[in-house]
């Protein structure tokens, strides 16, 4: 395929992140900028400091929560279009996290969309990935390599739950290191299938749950993990990955340790980190997702970012797309 | 097949020493014998050949998952392990049919079968073994195939699984598995048996000393100890009896090969005799560096002219057994006095005892240890008296005591990920030293950072990259980093033309700019020969 040259430069890197010149916006951007397009909540791509912020309707609450609620937002409902400069700009679920969103940007005909994080696992807790077709796809990488596929939610949440009752037996809790924001959400929807004993949750956990609840998603029954003592045994514990080993974890008996997350689906990944165990659980796009999205939305140039740009677009390429590393100035992301 | 996954990610997946000893007593107690041997061979590390060319099982994944040569290369940077990535990528195939078959007929049957058929029956053979595997398992077979297996649990682990499984004698068990054996099923169910035939020429378990941390003087009065040099050479036992002489290293690995000079002496000492000691490179009555004795053991077969160019001494620090009688039950002490007695009797140029120092306060010890790095030796060891002779690390009794190592400032210039747990981070790096303007590599190192301060390093790796070549990259000389190590030669093979044994970072430091880094003339001043006698 001849290489594909975008009729506008509708978005160019810049030391600030990504700008669209045509609208005079950022998104996600690294640092402070008058006004700012926010794909999701997570603190790599929701930044404070900016004038004016363009967010989905469903992440305010926690984007409020999280930069503080005198901010000036602007909410959009997903598919509902607005115009920035010469651009006309909508939101589309991500399937990342709740209110996580593509942006489709349009100008003179010619139809941009910026990913943002995404998935295309089955997530209850927040609205599926739509497949929006585009001339121009700008798509993460976190995991784009090969041995990145994921196992069902089902059977990883079930492999939580038996190793939970398994240290349960021998007297033991079982920490379990989750984002605080999406990946908590979605293990404690999950697990409803299998019990109803209450999960104990960390503080800044217990904090975003509360703001899943308030939106109507359904979660099992939760309890501050601080309610209870060094006495309590065979409890299940969400904490975000900082939290432990530090004084906090200390404050409870023995325990078990794991982690839900993409990168744990490589045992050195596990090791280092010492942890337990390792659940494999990710609100990214595997590698088939990847692949299998980029199909899907017809775009006929891919820009790369975030993660594994070189082998991903690479591999595009040779399957005759036409694709090219993005460099952007994310940092690397720890927590897929 | 399946209990050993099941077994291996046991011990995987705690960090409890008492969890992993009861998952290898559950195994052993459940497993069938037949199958238990052979897990029980694995695990103590026994020499596996490799079956299959890695290529061959590289290419078949490859073809079963439609993947390009440089994307499977990829793949297998970020895992660190090949393996794993072989593994991990025999996931996606779609409609498996699990089997169970048993893991001595793998390793009986299965295996040597494959490993007799041509590159593309064996590609065949693969797939279809895949097809009947779970990814966990696919990664054990798959480390089976390539000789590179490892259990992750020590010997002594292993030992203790098997003692609380069958309540066998720790002692004797641990000698009967020294040395070769038959992998086989009555030889597995015998060792509960106290008889000890066809054991003549292995050596006892060796008794490990453990690191010294804090202070010194914690341990007691000094007068219940004796104090040696550590010298730095190859830990092993000499073994004569029935006219049969084995040297053996502290990994139980034979090398009476490496040195035929020892083996002269071995049959020269009294059948039922075993001296442990170190092997020490030694010439015109001085003791050399650990470098020239690597050349010894370097090579199977040592030539005349390599005995003469690189002569060694055995430097005998204590006696187990003489006249046949085993002394592991005496005290030290005892030990010292026979050991003596037959070093003074046979007279022998290659065979010295150590220097055994009293002392009366813990000042003299430190007034010694001072000395350490003139004397060209790594700091002192501290046994006591009473103590018997035990197996393995056990803390108490015996102790080393190194002298603090040789530091020097030097800039990061290169940044290699790792392997198996350090896979997808930047954590071997390269550090360079000052010469004619220049900063030229000097040392490669990977321990001693924290993984908190290890992930942030990566980072600021990619962010701070000149140049990738490969697993490579070049990055921009801004940090500076205490790098610590326990020796320095001259090296012609280096471009920095030193070599340093055993280089560690200690710290970085942030207080240094890279112009601030010492310079390979500091270096070279480090550098003097060891002087003094054994």
């Amino acid at each position: 395929m001849s290489p594909y040259q975008p009729r506008i430069p509708l978005i160019s890197v810049t030391p600030r992140g990504l700008y669209c010149p045509r609208g005079d916006f950022y998104i996600d951007p690294w640092e402070g900028v008058d006004t700012a397009l926010i794909t999701h909540a997570h603190s790599d791509h929701a930044r404070e400091g900016s004038q004016l912020y363009h967010i989905s309707e469903q992440s305010l609450g926690i984007i409020q929560r999280r930069l503080g609620a005198e901010g000036q937002y602007i909410t959009h409902s997903y598919s509902q279009s607005f115009t920035l400069g010469d651009v006309l700009i909508s939101f589309h679920p991500a399937g990342h996290i709740l209110g996580s969103a593509q942006i489709r940007m349009e100008c003179e005909g010619e139809v941009w969309v910026v990913s943002g994080d995404y998935k295309r696992d089955y997530d209850p807790t927040c609205a599926a990935f739509e497949v929006v077709p585009c001339d121009v796809f700008i798509t993460e990488s976190t995991f784009g390599l090969p041995i990145f596929v994921w196992k069902g939610i089902e059977e990883e949440t079930e492999a939580i739950y038996r190793w939970w009752k398994k240290n349960q037996e021998v007297g033991k809790n079982s920490m379990l290191a989750c984002y605080a924001l999406g990946k908590s959400q979605r293990v404690l929807h999950a697990l409803a299938a299998f019990t109803d004993q209450p999960v104990l949750l960390h503080g800044a956990t217990q904090v975003l749950v509360d703001l899943y609840r308030e939106q109507g998603v359904p979660l099992i029954a939760t309890q501050p993990a601080t309610d209870y003592g060094k006495d309590m045994t065979g409890q299940l514990i969400l904490a975000p990955p900082g939290a432990i080993g530090s004084t906090w974890s200390r404050k409870f008996g023995p325990y078990e340790t794991g982690f839900a997350s993409g990168w744990m689906r490589i045992r050195g990944n596990r090791r280092r980190k010492a942890y337990d165990q390792g659940f494999v659980i990710s609100d990214h796009a595997d590698w088939p997702a990847l692949l299998q999205t980029v199909r899907e939305c017809g775009a006929k140039k891919i820009y790369v970012t975030h993660g594994y740009t070189d082998d991903l677009s690479r591999f595009l390429c040779e399957l005759g797309h036409d694709a090219e590393p993005l460099e952007t100035l994310f940092a690397r992301e720890e927590d897929g | 097949m399946k209990r050993l996954v099941q077994l291996f990610e046991e011990i995987d997946t705690t960090t409890s020493t008492k969890a992993k000893v009861t998952a290898l007593a559950t195994y052993f107690q459940t497993a069938p014998p037949r199958d238990a041997v052979w897990t029980l061979y694995y695990f103590l590390g026994r020499k596996q050949k490799r079956l299959v060319k890695r290529k061959t099982i590289q290419t078949a994944v490859q073809e079963l998952s439609e993947l390009p040569d440089w994307l499977f290369e990829q793949s297998y940077t970020a895992v660190g392990d090949l393996a794993e990535t072989i593994a991990l990528l025999t996931e996606s195939i779609g409609h498996k049919v699990f089997s169970d078959v048993p893991l001595h007929v793998w390793i009986e049957e299965r295996l040597p079968f494959l490993s007799k058929q041509n590159e593309d029956e064996q590609k065949i053979i693969l797939k279809n073994w895949w097809r009947e595997l779970s990814t966990e398992e696919v990664f054990i077979l798959t480390k089976l195939i390539t000789g590179g297996f490892r259990s992750g649990v020590s010997v002594r682990l292993v030992v203790r699984g098997l003692v609380e499984a069958f309540q066998w004698d720790e002692a004797i068990l641990s000698e009967k598995l020294i040395g070769e054996w038959p992998v086989t099923e009555d030889w597995f169910l015998g060792l509960g048996s106290a008889e000890r035939e066809g054991l003549s020429l292995y050596p006892y378990p060796f008794f490990l000393a453990s690191p010294v941390d804090g202070e010194a003087e914690a341990l007691g009065p000094i007068q219940d100890f004796a104090v040696e040099w550590k010298w730095d050479g190859i830990r092993s036992q000499i073994v004569k009896r029935e006219g049969q002489v084995a040297i053996w290293s502290r990994g139980e690995e034979l090398i009476s090969q490496s040195f035929p000079e020892l083996l002269t002496l071995g049959k020269e000492l009294a059948d039922g005799t075993v001296l442990d000691g170190e092997i020490l490179a030694f010439a015109e009555g001085k003791v050399k560096a650990f470098a020239d004795l690597q050349k010894r053991l370097q090579r199977k077969k040592v030539s005349e002219k390599m005995v003469k160019e690189n002569p060694v001494v055995f430097l005998a620090f204590d006696c187990l057994q003489a006249n046949s009688v085993d002394l592991r039950d005496q005290p030290l002490g005892e030990r010292r006095r026979i050991l003596d007695s037959i070093v003074k009797d046979m007279n022998h140029p290659t065979l010295q005892s150590s220097t055994l120092i009293l002392l009366e306060s813990w000042d003299e010890l430190l007034t010694l240890r001072g000395e350490s790095r003139s004397r060209g030796v790594e700091g002192m060891m501290l046994k006591r008296l009473s103590s018997v002779y035990q197996m393995g690390r056990k803390k108490g009794d015996w102790w080393k005591w190194k002298i603090d190592p040789m530091t020097l400032d030097a800039v990061m210039l290169y940044a290699q990920a790792g392997h198996g747990k350090r896979a997808n981070l930047y954590t071997d790096y390269t550090f360079g030293l000052w010469k004619d303007g220049q900063i030229v590599p000097f040392a490669k190192a990977y321990s001693g950072l924290s993984n908190e301060e290890i992930g942030k390093l990566d980072t600021w790796i990619r962010k701070n990259t000149l140049e990738k070549f490969g697993p490579v990259r070049s990055v921009k000389p801004l940090k500076v980093f205490e790098i610590a190590f326990e020796g320095i030669q001259l090296s012609p093979r280096h471009k920095s033309g030193i070599a340093v044994r055993f280089p560690r970072i200690l710290r970085e430091r942030l207080d240094k700019k890279p112009e601030d880094a010492d310079s390979l003339a500091t270096a070279m001043e480090l550098m003097h020969a060891p002087t003094v006698d054994a």
